[in-house]
């Protein structure tokens, strides 16, 4: 069944999860800002820029030991049932997802320094050419998949599900190229590998914000549709969930 | 909106809310509150008892409207809801402790395997051996603890000897935990145990007469933590040889010891599901705002 719109008879029960909801919404707010920072500072090839969102991880880690705290606070006192509980255990899910998504921007960064740091000349720019449209789709999908957690909307959580695919496309076809240039002329094989490791960080952050939607999913539905290969596999469990009502 | 989108909006749409008749009921139900129809599966594949069409009266008040359901055998199954649901007066309805109320009145069908429990050939003393009761608070009788457990077998003549009723004294009492803390206290009244030892001998006093069916009222709302635990315990144990239904407040215990969970409201049954689906993802908003805690 959905989720109630309805308050708790106890009114701090719905103090603790709208703050909850709230802490979570901010922690993405704060990973994408560093999301986008992470890939500004790689393409204006400010190192001071990327040294600051490395630093500024520490917050997000902070936000998650918070998050996960109220959660199992939340637990602990109010023992949810239901939709709460499938609210609760989503967030707490979530705030990993977006944990690691920190975490992806936080290597973004590093490699940047080790591009444009190190003794070396500076790539030249057809290895950096797919960065750009592969951090474009992870920050849309990451950007999506808070907005979809917001507003609690399946059809958008399934939509980031779907688009994943086309991420680890780009992603596949990226790895191709570079090898290419790799056999082509082995002096490119240093930087070449730092990009593998920055594209690779976007790959894992767009599988995390599919996780996120798969999360919005089962906290709408109750349904776990984690590990379904397609969409199509997804929509079935879903129509079995109400055919079996 | 992207193709894509529109294309996954079509899919959801036709999979969530498409008209046929399974679909229609489900959206109807996790809506409206004043369809009562019960959502889920009320049949069992092995059915100790089946309750069809069940409504009772308390003069001119319908306390239940139209309740069907089914206990499996060895199952345990948890009858929830809110002060004053019809949950207790269905409890009672399936030992006929309700024949002890004037004003009130049962209509439907009960049946115990085959028997329709209601028919007039029914011993109603008989049925009650074979459907057993333990209240909320704990009732023992003014007598000696072993004369607690053997009262039900000695007036139903299933013992012979006084060997033969130590035997069934002391593996009732095993049975309900209880032996290993009164073996060496037997003729001590009853009432000198705890809260929590008095309801092991009450269930050890339905277990001594062999019932198929155990209905527990509230059965540790008097009792502490520790002996409810013992108790919810006990009740795991006991399933393994007894159909066991157990009405409850506490929607924690409920979801600790059952199987199945119904939940009633204003005298309808509103829904009935594996413990697990209730208490994660329950069809009906009355069940829903129920569990969480949003009743106004």
């Amino acid at each position: 069944m959905a989720i109630s719109h309805e308050a708790h008879t106890v009114k701090q029960f719905d103090l603790q999860l709208a703050n909850l909801r709230n802490l979570v919404l901010e922690m993405g707010g704060l990973t994408e800002d560093q999301l986008k920072r992470a890939v500004a500072a790689l393409d204006e090839e400010n190192m001071t820029a990327a040294r600051e969102v490395i630093s500024r991880d520490r917050l997000v880690n902070g936000m998650q030991v918070k998050a996960d705290e109220d959660c199992i606070n939340i637990i602990a006192l109010r023992q949810p049932l239901g939709s709460d509980l499938r609210m609760i255990m989503s967030l707490a899910n979530t705030v990993t997802d977006l944990e690691r998504i920190g975490d992806g921007a936080k290597k973004i960064c590093r490699m940047a320094v080790q591009i444009y740091d190190g003794v070396g000349s500076p790539p030249s720019a057809k290895l950096l050419r797919d960065v750009t449209p592969i951090a474009e789709l992870a920050a849309e999908m990451l950007h999506d998949s808070l907005d979809a957690l917001a507003r609690l909307d399946v059809e958008k959580a399934l939509t980031i599900i779907h688009n994943d695919d086309e991420l680890d496309e780009e992603f596949q076809s990226a790895l191709r190229r570079l090898i290419t240039y790799m056999m082509e002329d082995q002096r490119t094989i240093g930087h070449a590998i730092n990009v593998v490791f920055i594209i690779k960080a976007l790959e894992r952050i767009g599988d995390h914000c599919k996780n996120i939607a798969e999360h919005i999913v089962y906290l709408v539905e109750g349904k776990n549709i984690q590990q379904r290969r397609n969409l199509d596999m997804s929509l079935a469990i879903l129509a079995q969930d109400h055919s079996e009502t | 909106m992207s193709t894509t989108t529109i294309e996954i909006k079509t899919a959801l749409d036709a999979t969530l809310h498409s008209d046929t008749d399974a679909d229609k009921r489900s959206s109807v139900e996790v809506t409206d509150y004043n369809n009562r129809q019960t959502v889920g599966k009320i049949t069992v594949d092995h059915p100790k008892m089946v309750c069809r069409n069940v409504n009772v009266y308390y003069g001119a008040k319908q306390a239940l409207k139209n309740v069907g359901i089914d206990i499996g055998i060895n199952e345990v199954i948890a009858f929830i809801g809110p002060s004053g649901c019809g949950k207790s007066t269905f409890l009672r309805c399936l030992n006929r402790m309700n024949d002890t109320i004037v004003a009130c009145r049962v209509a439907g069908q009960i049946k115990l395997d085959e028997d329709d429990i209601y028919d007039k050939s029914i011993d109603v003393v008989q049925l009650r051996a074979r459907i057993g009761m333990v209240f909320q608070k704990p009732n023992p009788f003014p007598k000696s603890i072993y004369e607690n457990v053997a009262y039900g077998p000695r007036i139903h003549g299933m013992v012979n000897t006084k060997a033969e009723l130590d035997e069934l004294v002391r593996a009732s009492l095993e049975r309900a935990g209880l032996l290993k803390e009164v073996e060496k206290r037997m003729n001590e009244p009853g009432t000198s145990l705890s809260g929590g030892q008095q309801q092991r001998l009450c269930i050890a006093r339905a277990v001594a007469v062999n019932p198929e069916v155990i209905l527990m009222d509230e059965p540790c709302s008097a009792l502490d933590p520790i002996a409810t635990a013992k108790i919810e315990e006990l009740i795991d144990e006991l399933r393994e040889n007894y159909t066991i239904v157990i009405v409850t407040h506490s929607m924690q215990q409920a979801a600790r010891v059952s199987q199945r969970t119904a939940y009633f409201h204003l005298g309808d049954l509103i829904e009935v599901g594996e413990t697990d689906q209730i208490f994660t993802n329950p069809k009906h908003k009355l069940t829903e705002d129920y569990i969480t805690g949003r009743f106004g």
